[in-house]
């Protein structure tokens, strides 16, 4: 069981990004749980593709000895991260600008008064 | 956001065209070094932001519109379908690479296994990490200008 | 604890039972399983594209029309941003 440690702590970040996003009141938190729950999601792609003793898959000054395909992490799940990665900016910068506009609106962070259509 | 003191403002000033350098070195060796389009841009749009909290959103707001930046950011995405639609154009599909193997600007094909890094090669990929780059650091500098100067008007009406 | 947070626990816990009995069940760290595409995309990296890096060469040139999908999302994300922070010209 210790020898998948990478796998077990990725279901521990999922975790703590839930308990964030049910069991806080202020917005922020919550902005910051589905954070996290998105670091747990890219480190569990990246882990996908690991080789025991690989080397990275770049052709430019190589360690002499090395054979190709064998001895290389695969490199189809780090193209895949770096899109995820991108798509975490995009949906951080979309809620703190909402969450800004609501305090703004309402003069407060705390969800439980955030129920009703203010005029 | 008022400006930093004098200290801070002197050492960003240092800071930044070391800064910029680097980036643009990552953006433009992406084809031989670990990098790349997406990875320089992050680290130019860093720089930016820096500059950013060292003299204050007012002053920064008033020398450069969003309107520039966002035509900026325009202009990166434009060239990348460009490049894509000429691949349709000369070798019948989307996205394909007419210049590598060709003896036009980057077409040289390096030797199979473990060789020197020479730039010349690539095909068509510095052209797309160039377009990538320049619509990752605007985009980025736009999103933290608008919301940093968005959370220091009083009135935002 | 009200009735609710109980039952919000309850139902976390029966979670992460089944999360950690699945994780279990993968292959070990260390020792993928499919790796046709990988080996093909390795040894033929440098005739077909021309470069030396492979991860560029997937992302840009074997895979480009997930990044033009990636350019969409970022230049949604600064017409967002822009269009919540506008102001009413006097």
């Amino acid at each position: 069981m210790i020898l998948n440690f990478p796998f077990i702590a990725v279901v521990a970040m999922v975790f703590i990004g839930l308990f964030a996003v049910l069991f806080k009141r202020n917005l922020i938190k919550m902005v910051i749980g589905i954070s996290i729950i998105e670091s747990g999601v890219n480190l569990f792609l990246i882990t996908l593709g690991y080789r025991e003793g690989g080397v990275a898959p770049i052709y430019t000054g190589l360690p002499a000895g090395t054979t190709y395909p064998e001895g290389m992490v695969m490199p189809v799940p780090q193209a895949l991260t770096l899109t995820s990665i991108v798509i975490g900016v995009a949906v951080l910068a979309l809620m703190l600008s909402l969450t800004m506009h609501i305090y703004r609106h309402y003069g407060t962070l705390d969800v439980r008064k955030i129920r009703r259509l203010k005029e | 956001m008022s400006e930093m003191s004098k200290i801070v403002r002197t050492v960003s000033n240092m800071l930044f065209p070391f800064i910029v350098l680097f980036g643009i070195y990552v953006i433009a060796h992406g084809h031989l070094t670990p990098g790349g389009g997406f990875q320089g841009g992050a680290v130019v749009a860093s720089g930016c932001a820096m500059i950013l909290v060292a003299y204050g959103s007012g002053w920064v707001f008033g020398k450069i519109k969003e309107k520039r930046l966002s035509a900026f950011e325009s202009l990166g995405a434009v060239m990348f379908i460009g490049v894509a639609l000429l691949g349709l154009a000369f070798s019948g599909v989307f996205f394909g690479n007419f210049l590598a193997g060709s003896n036009l600007l980057f077409g040289v094909t390096p030797a199979v296994g473990s060789t020197l890094a020479d730039i010349n090669t690539g095909g068509v990929l510095p052209l797309m990490n160039f377009a990538v780059g320049i619509k990752v650091i605007a985009g980025l500098f736009v999103i933290v200008l608008v919301m940093a100067y968005a959370s220091s008007v009083k009135e935002w009406k | 604890m009200s009735f609710r947070n109980m039952v919000a626990v309850i139902l976390l816990s029966l979670l992460a039972v089944f999360f950690i009995f699945s994780v279990l069940l993968i292959h070990p760290f260390g020792a993928p399983n499919q790796t046709q595409m990988d080996d093909h995309m390795i040894e033929h990296t440098q005739d077909e594209t021309g470069t030396n890096n492979g991860v560029t060469s997937i992302v840009f040139d074997y895979r480009g029309f997930d990044t033009l999908g990636e350019a969409t999302i970022l230049f949604t994300a600064v017409a967002g941003v822009m269009m919540i922070f506008r102001r009413a010209k006097k």
